[in-house]
Formats: structure tokens, C-alpha cells, sequence
């Protein structure tokens, strides 16, 4: 029998009974449903990591003091900080892969200004934060070198700050007192929103290096130091280079660990993403097993459609159907039933993910490998779960099947 | 009786059913040659075997052994799928109770053989189940669904899904088993009709007036042939007025 036949058969005898057909349905329905959604959701979250990540800055390297083995677990980070301004500007001066290094000392406090407080971290460039960051102000301008040189007061507000302390009028020219220290405010950058891990990164105030290492920090030792590669593909060859110009710097002999972790944006992603790509993981488990549990409910149906229509079989094999064509028209229906939950199961899950998004504003990216994964795995329950039945009307024996009461 | 034109031909055929440790002879040696263009009327009490033998005949069941030729080719011990192509091709047949498709149009419960053909005389299911329907007089009743018919109706519909493929061989187990005499009657004028333009036809009956419109009637007893002879007095079944047809 052709086979547009043998569906427009499937189609009419699953209209025939369409509630029941409707209920049987409803398990690939959720399923396909939430495998779509669940996939969307998750490749949202992971997108906005990424879009984070890529926010973080350009093509950058991090320095951060302390060692990491080769598991990645972090032998007391920082307890051994000999990080320093000499380092980075070793780095500067060697790194041939380097378009730009800074150093970072963080330190903070309670910042007042504008008749009110607030608490913020305090981070203490170079000029070319700016490039290797990718972070200009909005109003206002950077320091430059003479600022650095000359260590002077003078400092950029984020615009989480900006807002939290002159809420109604222009920062650029007032100034704001950190731990007794008062500092100009000559900008303000623009914002940059928050970071993968869900840091608000506006909430800062940035200075030059130097203003805090004398006025505040004390230190001698400093947080991190950034650089950045010429280009993404840069990226390894500069990490290695900074690796051998800070072991230098250090006079590391041949035997001794690094005493400090050279890090890419990627690593930092991979961290991030990790955990959401457990979480979609898991989130498809569970719709899998929802699509199995669907699965069954339509076999539990072709079974009992099979005894309900013992009859009909029996009528069609009196009149020349093969065993084959029974066997056929049985499993196309119950792949028929799989397909049409699949197709509502993605139209549903379309509008579950819209709704998330609006609903929550995460960004949801439907994947059309997933819908096509999951109307596949939809025809493969129908024709897996649908076989037995199929099998078992097939192997009817059409004199008993015409008796059948 | 020429040998060339038998239709069917069984030879000392056996049917044994297994009911647990005992075991039921259906069909104990039977021997019959029925040629083209007969009408037989299969006669005897309940339980003789009249049901398994058409079966047999009719490739829904398989003896237990005993030869089988239809239209000159053995049919015993051939396998499922072939038993299914021979009933699509060869063979119409007709049940007491219709066994027709429920909520299905008559039109589709004659295209129904049509969809399984797989001859290559390439016949338009549409346009021959229409003109079956119009030979058994429902032309009228095509788009009717099943439970929307007469049972006379119903029987007429399930013949001419049985004639729809062109068979050599019409099978019929009781046809007017659940009909009125009136219908019945209109079913046998049909039978005449057919088997006067040269189709073969078997039926079963428990009746000696059903019988009386056949040419020959077959009796059996406890799955034995007692009598075989020819109808000395033909009856000739007039169609009812309701149902005149153009043929
Ligand atoms: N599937 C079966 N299993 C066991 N025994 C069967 C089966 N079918 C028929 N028989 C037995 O075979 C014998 C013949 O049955 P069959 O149906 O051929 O009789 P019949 O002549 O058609 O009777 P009726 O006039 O009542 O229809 C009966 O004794 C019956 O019990
Ligand atoms: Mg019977």
C-alpha cells in the first residue's frame, strides 16, 4: 500500500478517536515541549555568559597572583602574592604579544560625596585599563600619563556609583573622599553591566595605579595584572610569553612552581559556563525521560487500540491485506500520533521559552538542532514503542480476528 | 467436468482442531471439484464443517492436510503473505455478518481490497467501487456510512467489495443468515445475476428454500461429504421492486 495512503489511514483513525488520541499525545507533547524550552532557556543563559565574558574585555590575559596545579584547584591563591608593578612593567616593556599591560590594585571603602555614602571597590590602573578593557566613559575623560606620573587625585566613577551618589546632577568636577583621602572626579564610565559570576561591574571606582598604591593601599604587592593580546589568535602564545617574562621576573629557577596563574578570557568562560552546561544536561535528562515516559503511554494505547480494533484487522486481512500492511498502517499511525505531539510539543515549547523571556528578560535562543533532534526522537518513540503492537495485530490470525467479539 | 476448467479441486482435505487433549475433526477427507461458472450450495447441520471448509477455500485458514488447487495452482501450505495476495486477486468473500468498516462510507468499504492489490491490472479503486456499488444497486448509497444502512444495504455493500476486484471465485458463509426473507431474496437474485454472467459461486446455507436457487448442493455431516447432486428445479430469485438496477 503507498504510503500516502497508509497515513491519510493513520490520520483518520486518529481523528476518530481524538480525545483519546489528544490524551496519548500529551506525553511527547510535554516532553518535545520541554526539551525546546529547557534547551532554549539553557542556551540563553549560556549566550548571555558568553556575551559577559566577551564584556570582560579584549582578547585579555589575567595575572593573578598564587598557583593553580593542573587540576585547577588553587594551592592557597594569594597567600604567596609577590605580584608586583615591576612585573607588569617587565611585561610591558618584553611582551612582544602584548599591545597593552596594566596593573590592578584593589582596595576600598567607604566612599563619601554628594552629601552621601557609599561602599565600593577601589581599583587603581594604568591608562590603558581603557583599551584593554574596552571600557570608555560616557562623560567627562580618562587620566592620562601625566596623572599616573604624578600620582595625582583624580578619579572615574562607575556608573552604578555615579547614580548611588549624585543621583541628579553632573559628578564630573565634585569630589568624592575615599578613607580621608578626596579625590577629582574627571569622568564617568559608561556602563558595562554585570559580569558572568553576576557581579554589577558599574559599581567601581577606578584611579590611577600609582594616586592608590600611595595614598591608600600601602602595598607594595598588587591584585592582578591585565594584558592584552595583538589578536584572539595571540591569545595562547601570549599567555606563554607572560608566563616566561613573569618567571623571569621572579628569578624562578627550572625546579620551583610558578607563583602566580596566568588565565584567558576563555578560561574564565569555561568556569562560567560549566555549571549552566550541567544544568542544561540535566534539564534534558529530565525531558528525555518525559519523551520515554510518553513513549509508553502511546504503546499503552496502540495496544489497546490493536485489541479495540482486532475486528478491523481481521476485515482488512480478509479482503488481501498482508501481514506487512497491517504491521505498516499500525506503526505509521503510532509514529503519526509521536510526530503530531512532537510538532505541538515544539510549538509549545516555542511559546513556553517566549514567555520565559518575557516574563523573566533572559534572553532565550531556540536551537533549531534541538527542535529537529527532538522531532526525530519523537519519530523514533513512535516507531520504537509502536513496534510491539504493530507486530501483535500483524501476527493476528484473521479467522480469530473476525470472530473477535 | 473437464479437469481444465475447475476453479477448485480438494483432494481427501483434513481439518483438526486442537481442544486441549482432545481433538475436533472439522473436515474428515474431503474431496470436491467445482467448476466455473457453478453456483454450489453448501448445506448442513450445525458444527458439520460447512464454516472451516469455506475458510479453507476461502485462504482465511490452512488445512491440516489434504490438497488444495485453486484455479489450478496448489494453495495448501503456501505462507501468510501469499494466502493474503490470493484472497486480494482470486477470491470475494461474503460473511453473515457483513464485516464491514464501522464509520466508514460505503464507497471506502469497497476500495478497501483495492488498496491492497498489488496485481499489476492497475484498477482505479474510485471508479470500480463505484461501479460495483452500482451493480448490487446502492449507486445511491455511496457516500452513506455503514451504520447508516439497511442490513440488506449492508450485505449488498460487503458483496460488492467482494466483487470489486474481479475475482474468478465469489465465497459466501450464510449471506441471508441475518436477513429478512424480502432482502434475502434480493441477495440471492443478485448471486443469480452474477453467477448467470459466468462467476463461480459457493455458499454456505442451513436452508433448503436458499438452497433451491443454486445448481448444485453439497451436503455435509460431521465433516464428510453425504450428498452431492444437481438442483433438479432451479428457483429464480426476482429482485425487489425498491432495488431495480440497471446492470
Ligand atoms: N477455532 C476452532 N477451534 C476448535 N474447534 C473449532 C474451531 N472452529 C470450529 N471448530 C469446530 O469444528 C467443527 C465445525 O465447525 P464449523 O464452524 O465449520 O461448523 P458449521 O458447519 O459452520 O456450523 P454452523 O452452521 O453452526 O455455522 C465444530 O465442531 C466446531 O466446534
Ligand atoms: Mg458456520
Amino acid at each position: 500500500m503507498k504510503s500516502d495512503k497508509l497515513i491519510r489511514i493513520a490520520i483518520r483513525s486518529i481523528i476518530r478517536t481524538k480525545m483519546r488520541s489528544i490524551l496519548t499525545m500529551l506525553g511527547i507533547i510535554i516532553g518535545v515541549g520541554a526539551v525546546i524550552c529547557m534547551v532554549a532557556i539553557g542556551q540563553g543563559a549560556q549566550s548571555r555568559i558568553e556575551q559577559s565574558i566577551l564584556n570582560l574585555g579584549v582578547n585579555m590575559v589575567v595575572i593573578t597572583p598564587g598557583t593553580s596545579s593542573s587540576g585547577g584547584v588553587s594551592r592557597g591563591a594569594g597567600s604567596l602574592n609577590r605580584l608586583q608593578v615591576a612585573d607588569a612593567e617587565k611585561l610591558a616593556e618584553e611582551g612582544m604579544l602584548l599591545s597593552a599591560v596594566s596593573p590592578v590594585t584593589m582596595t576600598g571603602g567607604r566612599i563619601r560625596g554628594g552629601g552621601g555614602n557609599w561602599h565600593a571597590p577601589l581599583y587603581g590602573v594604568d591608562v590603558t585599563y581603557e583599551n584593554i578593557r574596552d571600557w570608555p566613559v560616557a562623560t567627562g575623560q580618562w587620566f592620562d600619563q601625566s596623572d599616573i606620573r604624578s600620582a595625582r587625585k583624580v578619579c572615574l566613577l562607575g556608573s552604578t556609583v555615579a547614580s548611588e551618589l549624585f543621583p541628579d546632577q553632573d559628578p564630573v568636577g565634585q569630589q568624592i573622599i575615599v578613607r580621608d583621602v578626596p579625590f577629582d572626579i574627571i569622568g564617568v564610565l559608561e556602563s558595562k553591566g554585570q559580569t558572568a559570576s553576576g557581579d554589577n561591574q558599574d559599581d567601581c571606582v577606578i584611579a590611577p595605579y600609582t594616586t592608590v598604591q600611595k595614598r591608600l593601599a600601602g602595598r607594595q604587592f598588587i591584585a592582578q595584572i591585565l594584558g592584552s593580546a595583538w589578536s584572539p589568535e595571540d591569545v595562547p602564545a601570549a599567555m606563554e610569553e607572560a608566563t616566561t617574562i613573569m618567571r623571569e621576573s621572579h628569578s624562578l629557577a627550572d625546579w620551583e612552581d610558578d607563583d602566580f596563574t596566568v588565565r584567558n578570557q576563555s578560561d574564565l568562560a569555561d568556569a562560567a559556563t560549566g555549571t549552566t552546561e550541567v544544568m542544561t544536561l540535566l534539564l534534558a535528562a529530565i525531558a528525555g525521560i518525559s519523551l520515554l515516559v510518553g513513549g509508553i503511554g502511546i504503546m499503552n494505547i496502540m495496544l489497546v487500540s490493536v485489541t479495540e480494533r482486532t475486528r478491523e484487522i481481521g476485515v482488512r486481512m480478509a479482503v488481501g491485506a498482508r501481514p506487512g500492511d497491517i504491521l505498516r498502517q499500525f506503526l505509521v499511525e503510532s509514529v503519526v500520533l509521536s510526530i503530531l505531539g512532537g510538532v505541538v510539543g515544539v510549538a509549545l515549547g516555542y511559546g513556553g521559552s517566549w514567555l520565559v523571556a518575557y516574563l523573566t528578560g533572559w534572553p532565550t535562543a531556540i536551537d533549531t538542532v534541538a527542535v529537529g533532534v527532538a522531532l526525530g526522537f519523537s519519530a523514533t518513540v513512535g516507531i520504537f514503542f509502536g513496534f510491539w503492537p504493530a507486530r501483535k495485530a500483524a501476527g493476528l490470525d484473521p479467522i480469530a480476528a473476525l470472530r473477535y467479539e | 467436468m473437464s479437469k481444465a476448467n475447475a476453479v477448485i479441486t480438494l483432494r481427501d482435505l483434513n481439518k483438526t482442531y486442537a481442544m486441549g487433549r482432545n481433538q475436533v475433526h472439522a473436515l474428515r477427507g474431503i474431496d470436491l471439484t467445482i467448476t466455473a461458472g457453478e453456483m454450489v450450495a453448501i448445506m448442513g447441520a450445525s458444527g458439520s464443517g460447512k464454516s472451516t471448509l469455506m475458510n479453507i477455500v476461502g485462504c482465511l485458514d490452512r488445512p491440516t492436510s489434504g490438497t488444495y488447487e485453486l484455479d489450478g495452482e496448489r494453495v495448501d501450505g503456501l505462507s501468510r503473505k501469499q494466502l493474503a495476495d490470493i484472497r486480494n486477486n482470486h477470491i470475494g468473500f461474503v460473511f453473515q455478518s457483513f464485516n464491514l468498516l464501522a464509520r466508514t462510507t460505503a464507497q471506502e468499504n469497497v476500495e478497501l481490497p483495492l488498496l491492497y492489490d498489488r496485481s499489476d491490472r492497475k484498477i482505479d479503486p474510485v471508479a470500480a467501487a463505484r461501479e460495483a456499488l452500482e451493480r448490487v444497486g446502492l449507486g445511491d448509497r455511496r457516500d452513506h456510512q455503514t451504520n447508516e444502512l439497511s442490513g440488506g444495504q449492508q450485505q449488498r455493500v460487503a458483496i460488492a467489495r467482494a466483487l470489486v476486484t474481479a475475482p474468478s471465485l465469489l465465497l459466501a458463509d450464510e449471506p441471508t443468515g441475518n436477513l429478512d426473507t424480502q432482502t434475502s431474496m434480493e441477495v440471492l437474485a443478485l448471486f443469480q445475476e452474477l453467477n448467470d454472467r459466468g462467476l463461480t459461486i459457493a455458499m454456505v446455507t442451513h436452508e433448503n428454500d436458499i438452497a433451491a436457487y443454486a445448481r448444485r448442493i453439497v451436503e455435509l455431516r460431521d465433516g464428510l461429504i453425504i450428498r452431492d447432486e444437481p438442483v433438479a428445479d432451479r428457483r429464480t430469485a426476482k429482485r425487489g421492486l425498491s432495488s431495480s438496477v440497471a446492470v
